[in-house]
């Protein structure tokens, strides 16, 4: 078996009192997609620049494409590629110049054109960098990321606060990469994101892993399908309803609940008898396929965005 | 495998540099366009101009018409004839340099704190007695001193070459690493192959190429426009002018090494520049400031610079008398360019 692209062990970074990263531990394999899912702040970032030999850990090992950050790593560096998070490449620089640019700082990797044309910004190859949307700067981001033809690919956050047709675009170059067997790593606090690229996705929360594994695998996790949401005029009591699963408070309010099932045809009338018997009315009632959403609400208690 | 051109990160680096500053049309203006219309203003201003006529006005009285007969036989007086309130009021304004009031002794109303009026004075006296029947007690001739390179324009087009390497080097440089700083292309640069010192090096390249533009744009028009003479070697000249744009484009590196903000080094490229626009003899000569300052004045760059284009410039020295100046602006530039090495903040 090829050793792992990314290895680490026991990985803390602290900033002051605030600990980032918290003895985290991870493997990536040769080939995969693999993702850091995880809510701003989960020190996802930290752990990405500490791979990309930008941060040095206060403790633990790393080791990337089976050697360790030592001196300038120029040799190391040639064989990566990086997006970082907020780039504002030069606003004066052509499209095609930017990516030259890149492209020269390392020994081999594709011909500019041929990257241009690989995020598909063809024709604006002479357009000034200011002038594209930030869909297309994303891409430009991505373009010098690929221009060395890498064996390892770190995208932080490469959608993040990208319109859904952007977002697409993007989630198909790197699709595009994936089945060209690349090693890529990328950060994200969007589910869907992490649930249609990565074949393993690493839940990440307060600088520690929470869950790991396959999309599918994560969600099966939570041992059932379907995810129920009911708001009451009260709270109900659901305790003699059988074949539910998980039940939780929703933002801590007894008469608003998140319940965990494994098969809605049954599930949902069992809940409707009890509120009939009970004589509570019930105000709204939603239900969706369980996602790595409900798995970080399951596992923290709280929403992989906005809190 | 040579690597193609194309892929040289030094040139890359470079192109993009000059390609920046190119983009930048606010750049331009400030760097080729701002100190020739500077010049060119004070050229005017400053201008040489011909023998200087001086007004003199004859107060009304008795005898005032002989006075004013007398005094228009001199080519150096303009002369007019005025009543007395008149006369003061013109000689209050400064319209006119002297009054003569006519009488049994002739009465010369002047203001002794004008060099002007001092001189129309004797001008005028001397005018009259000679009419009078005075003899000068010895034969004297005059010669006319019209050479070039004693002007004030002389005297400026250096400084302003001076100040505009100060200004540029540390804008080109200062500005665009600390911009790129903010906008987090270091870090991104850092997370590359790429050599550092090649980055670090690409914009003293950069910079040099504006260095050719913009002193040849402003000795072009001191020379054509107010025939500036340039009486040292060219080669010397391109050295000095190398040497200075070294020395301010490494304080520059020096004043962006921290700053993370575009507004933080402006601020700091304004207090190191201020001092030296003051104090470094760029339109007026370093030894109007009093004793006292000279050590601390001598030992800024910008002097030391300005000392050795002027001399060079006008003066026609060779390498070997201005060594001093040059030693100066070295030893600027080097403990700038080390100092900046060690602070540098790529990330």
């Amino acid at each position: 078996m090829k050793s792992a692209a990314i290895r680490c062990r026991g990985l803390v970074k602290r900033y002051g009192d605030v600990v980032a990263v918290d003895g985290l531990d991870l493997e990536v394999r040769p080939g995969e997609c693999f993702g850091l899912l995880g809510p701003n702040g989960a020190g996802k970032t930290t752990t990405v620049e500490i791979f990309e030999g930008l941060l040095a850990p206060d403790e633990g090992d790393v080791e990337v494409l089976g050697q360790r950050w030592r001196g300038d790593g120029r040799a190391l560096r040639d064989r990566l590629g990086i997006q970082l998070q907020e780039t504002k490449l030069h606003e004066k620089l052509t499209v095609l110049e930017t990516i030259t640019l890149f492209r020269s700082f390392y020994s081999r990797g594709a011909a500019p054109e041929e990257v241009l044309e690989l995020v598909g910004l063809e024709e604006k190859g002479r357009a000034w960098v200011r002038a594209l949307s930030g869909g297309q700067q994303q891409r430009l981001s991505l373009a010098c990321a690929l221009t060395c033809d890498p064996e390892l690919l770190f995208l932080d956050e490469p959608t993040t606060g990208l319109d859904p047709q952007s977002r697409r675009k993007i989630w198909e170059i790197v699709h595009d990469l994936r089945s060209r067997e690349r090693t890529v790593l990328l950060t994200t606090h969007y589910m869907d994101e992490a649930e249609r690229l990565c074949d393993r996705v690493a839940i990440v929360d307060r600088g520690k892993i929470i869950a790991l594994g396959s999309p599918a695998e994560l969600i099966a996790s939570l041992g059932a399908d379907n995810v129920v949401e009911i708001a009451c005029e009260r709270p109900p009591d659901l305790s003699s309803v059988p074949g539910l699963g998980d039940v939780q408070l929703v933002a801590g309010d007894a008469s608003r609940l998140r319940i965990t099932v494994d098969r809605l045809h049954r599930a949902v009338p069992g809940i409707l008898a009890a509120l009939k018997t009970q004589q509570v009315e019930l105000l709204n009632l939603a239900t969706h396929q369980a996602t790595l959403e409900d798995l970080f609400m399951a596992l923290t208690g709280r929403h992989l965005r906005g809190d | 495998m040579p690597v193609p051109i194309r892929y040289s990160p030094l040139l890359q680096l470079s192109l993009a540099k000059v390609r920046g500053i190119l983009r930048e049309p606010e750049a331009i203006f400030w760097v080729v366009v701002f100190p020739v219309l500077l010049s060119i203003a004070l050229g005017i201003a400053f201008r040489a101009s011909g023998p200087a006529v001086l007004p003199v006005a004859v107060q009304q009285g008795a005898g005032a018409e002989a006075l004013v007969r007398t005094l228009t036989a001199s080519e150096a007086l303009s002369v007019e004839l005025l009543e007395e309130e008149l006369a003061r009021e013109a000689l209050r304004t400064g319209r006119v340099a002297v009054v003569v009031i006519p009488g049994e002794s002739w009465t010369f109303w002047y203001d002794p704190t004008r060099p002007e009026s001092r001189e129309a004075r004797l001008v005028s006296d001397a005018t009259l007695q000679r009419a009078a029947g005075r003899v000068d007690a010895h034969a004297t001739d005059v010669r006319k001193m019209t050479e070039k390179g004693s002007r004030y324009i002389d005297f400026l087009i250096p400084g302003l070459i001076g100040m505009n390497l100060m200004g540029t080097g540390m804008w080109s440089i200062g500005f665009s690493i600390v911009n790129s700083r903010q906008r987090r292309i270091l870090k991104r640069f850092v997370a590359t192959p790429m050599r550092r010192w090649q980055y670090l090096l690409a914009q003293f390249v950069g910079r040099l190429v504006f260095l050719v533009i913009e002193v040849g744009v402003l000795l072009g028009a001191a020379t054509l426009l107010f025939g500036v003479p340039i009486r040292g070697t060219w080669v010397l000249l391109g050295a000095v002018c190398g040497l200075g744009a070294f020395t301010f484009s490494a304080t520059g590196l020096l004043v962006a090494s921290r700053p993370r903000t575009v507004e933080g080094v402006s601020g700091l490229m304004n207090l190191v520049m201020m001092p030296m626009w003051i104090l470094s003899g760029t339109f007026f000569s370093t030894e109007r400031f009093p004793e006292l300052m000279q050590p601390i004045v001598q030992a800024l760059p910008l002097t030391a610079l300005n000392d050795a284009l002027r001399e060079v410039m006008i003066e026609g020295a060779a390498a070997v008398q201005i060594l001093d100046e040059i030693a100066i602006v070295g030893a600027w530039g080097i403990l700038a360019f080390l100092t900046a090495l060690v602070l540098f903040r790529w990330q």
